[in-house]
C-alpha cells in the first residue's frame, strides 16, 4: 500500500528535480535563441493544422449545441457569449495543451528518447557539451512560447467556427453576435486568465515531454512507453491544474 | 605490432569495484594503460569492457577504488572540472552517435564551435582537415543517414578527435564492419595514434585484429583482469580461459549455455543416466 503511494510521489519528485536542474542549466546564447526559434517552428508552427482544424470544429459544435438549447429559452443571442467565455476561460487553453501534447509533446519525447537510445546524449556529455542546455532548454522554452500562441489561434478559429454556424448557416444578425460577445467578455478576467493558464499549460506540456524523453529507457519499448506517458500525464495534469487555477482565478 | 619502449601509465585503475544493483561487474580490478600506445581491452560479452571506458570518462562512479588519468583522479571530478577533463578525451561510441539532423561537417564542427572562438573560415578548414584524415572530406555536406555504418563511425572518429585529445577511447570500433571498412578503421586508429602520439584504448571482440592493432592487451572476464601484456604473448598463453577466448572456442571456462536445469529434466521430466 505504502509502495503504491510512494511511487507516484517519487515520480513527481524526480520530474520536479529534473525541471529545477534544467532551469539551473539555462543559458542565453545566440545559439540557444536560434535553436529555441527552430523548436518553436517544429512544435508550434507545425501544430497549426491540427489546432486550426480542431478549433474550427470545436467552435462549430459548441455554437450548434448552445444555440439549439438557448433558442428554447429565447436567448439565442447569448450563444456567442457562452462560446467566447467557455473558449477564453477553459476550452482554448485546455484543449490546445492536450492537442499540443499529442502532436508536439510526443514528438519531443520520442526525439529525446531516441537520442538517449542512440547514445547522442552521451556523446554530448562526452564532448563536454551540456545536454540539458543543448537539447532540453530550447524545447522547454519552445513549449512555453508556442502553447500561448496556439491558444490564440485556437480561440480565433473556434470563434470563426461559431460565426460560420450562427451567422452564415442560421442567419443570425452578425452585429448582435459580435456585440453580445464584446459586451460579456472582460479582457483581464476572461481573456487574461485564460492566457495565464495557457502559459502554465505550455510549461507543463513541454516539461513533461522533455522529462519523459530524458528518462525513457533506451529501448524501442522504453521510447514507446515514454510517448504514451507524455500524453496521459499531460492530459491528466492539465485538467487537474485547470481546476486548481480556475478555483483561484474565479 | 611491435611494442614501443615501455612507458609510464596514462590511465590507472586502482582496486576498482563496481556493481549494478546486486550484480558485481568489476571486482577490485587494477589496470595500467601505458601512455602513447594502443591498448586493447578484450573479454566475453558483459564482462565490463565498456564499463571500464565509462569509468575512465567519468560517466560511472566506482563503488570503491580510484581511476587515474595522468595525475587526475577522475572519480573525484564533477561539474566544470569534469567538463574540462573531458575536453582532453575523445570517445568513439559503439554506433557513432552522430546527430542525425546535422551534416557530417556540422557534426565534426560541433565541439569546436562549443569550445573555441575560432573564426568561421578557420573552423571550416579545420573541420575539412579532420574529415580528410578519415577520408570523408567529400561527404562533408551529407547527412549521416546517407552514409554506411562504417563511414558514420569514421565521421564520429573525426568528431572525437576534433579537439585534439590526448587520449582516444574506441568502443567496439570494428563491430559489424565489412572487411574493407574494418581494414580502414584499423589503419585509422593506428595512424591517429602514431601521428598524434596519443594514448588509445580500444574495446574489441575482434581477436584477429588485436595483434595488428595493439601494443598492449588486457583480457577481462568475470569482473577481473585475467591477463595483460603483449597480444602475441596472450595468444600463446597456457591459461584455459585466455586460450578459449583468443582461439574463439565454444568449450572452456566460459560456457556456451546459459545456466539452466538439465535438458533431460526440461524435456523428459526426469534425469537420464549417462
Amino acid at each position: 500500500m505504502s509502495q503504491h503511494l510512494l511511487q507516484p510521489l517519487q515520480a513527481i519528485g524526480q520530474a520536479v528535480m529534473f525541471l529545477l536542474r534544467a532551469l539551473a542549466h539555462m543559458r542565453l546564447t545566440r545559439y540557444q535563441v536560434g535553436e529555441t526559434l527552430r523548436q518553436v517552428y517544429f512544435a508550434g508552427v507545425r501544430s497549426l493544422v491540427i489546432i486550426v482544424t480542431c478549433g474550427f470544429f470545436v467552435g462549430l459544435v459548441l455554437t450548434l449545441q448552445t444555440y439549439d438549447t438557448l433558442t428554447r429559452f429565447g436567448a439565442a443571442d447569448a450563444a456567442s457569449t457562452v462560446l467566447a467565455l467557455s473558449l477564453f476561460r477553459e476550452l482554448g487553453p485546455v484543449l490546445t495543451a492536450i492537442l499540443f501534447a499529442g502532436r508536439a509533446g510526443t514528438s519531443i519525447t520520442a526525439e529525446i528518447g531516441l537520442m538517449r537510445a542512440t547514445e547522442q546524449l552521451d556523446a554530448l556529455d562526452l564532448m563536454a557539451i551540456d545536454p540539458l542546455e543543448r537539447i532540453v532548454q530550447p524545447r522547454l522554452l519552445a513549449g512555453l512560447i508556442a502553447v500561448p500562441a496556439l491558444v490564440l489561434v485556437f480561440n480565433t478559429t473556434a470563434i470563426l467556427g461559431g460565426v460560420f454556424y450562427a451567422v452564415f448557416l442560421m442567419g443570425n444578425d452578425p452585429v448582435s453576435f459580435w456585440g453580445s460577445m464584446q459586451a460579456s467578455v472582460e479582457l483581464g478576467r476572461d481573456f487574461g486568465h485564460g492566457m495565464l493558464k495557457s502559459v502554465a499549460f505550455g510549461l507543463l506540456a513541454s516539461w513533461l515531454a522533455v522529462y519523459f524523453g530524458w528518462s525513457a529507457k533506451p529501448t524501442s519499448e522504453g521510447v514507446a512507453l515514454a510517448t504514451t506517458q507524455t500524453v496521459i500525464a499531460t492530459a491528466i495534469s492539465v485538467l487537474i491544474i485547470d481546476f486548481v487555477l480556475s478555483a483561484f482565478m474565479l | 605490432m611491435s611494442a614501443p619502449s615501455p612507458q609510464h601509465p596514462a590511465i590507472r585503475l586502482e582496486n576498482v569495484r563496481l556493481s549494478f544493483g546486486d550484480r558485481l561487474v568489476l571486482k577490485d580490478i587494477s589496470l595500467n594503460i601505458p601512455a602513447g600506445q594502443v591498448t586493447a581491452i578484450m573479454g566475453p560479452s558483459g564482462c565490463g569492457k565498456t564499463t571500464v571506458l565509462k569509468l575512465i570518462t567519468g560517466q560511472l562512479q566506482p563503488d570503491c577504488g580510484r581511476v587515474w588519468v595522468g595525475d587526475v583522479c577522475v572519480n573525484e571530478l564533477s561539474g566544470r572540472a569534469l567538463k574540462a577533463f573531458r575536453r582532453n578525451i575523445g570517445v568513439l561510441l559503439q554506433n557513432g552517435a552522430l546527430f542525425t539532423d546535422l551534416t557530417c561537417f556540422d557534426n565534426v564542427a560541433l565541439p569546436l564551435r562549443e569550445h573555441s572562438n575560432l573564426p568561421e573560415t578557420l573552423l571550416h578548414h579545420l573541420v575539412l582537415l579532420k574529415l580528410e584524415t578519415v577520408g570523408l572530406r567529400g561527404a562533408a555536406d551529407m547527412y549521416p543517414r546517407n552514409l554506411s555504418g562504417g563511414m558514420n563511425r569514421r565521421v564520429a572518429t573525426a568528431r572525437a578527435m576534433a579537439l585534439d585529445p590526448a587520449i582516444m577511447l574506441y568502443d567496439e570500433p570494428f563491430a559489424g564492419l565489412d572487411p574493407i571498412s574494418l581494414g580502414v578503421a584499423l589503419r585509422l586508429i593506428r595512424e591517429i595514434n602514431k601521428a598524434r602520439s596519443i594514448t588509445s584504448v580500444v574495446v574489441t571482440h575482434d581477436i584477429d585484429q588485436v595483434p595488428k592493432l595493439a601494443h598492449h592487451a588486457c583480457l577481462l572476464a568475470d569482473g577481473v583482469v585475467v591477463a595483460e601484456g603483449p597480444p602475441d604473448a596472450l595468444r600463446d598463453s597456457d591459461n584455459a580461459l585466455i586460450r578459449q577466448f583468443m582461439r574463439g572456442g565454444s568449450d572452456g571456462p566460459v560456457s556456451f549455455h546459459y545456466p539452466a536445469e538439465s535438458a533431460a529434466m526440461e524435456f523428459l521430466g526426469r534425469e537420464v543416466a549417462p
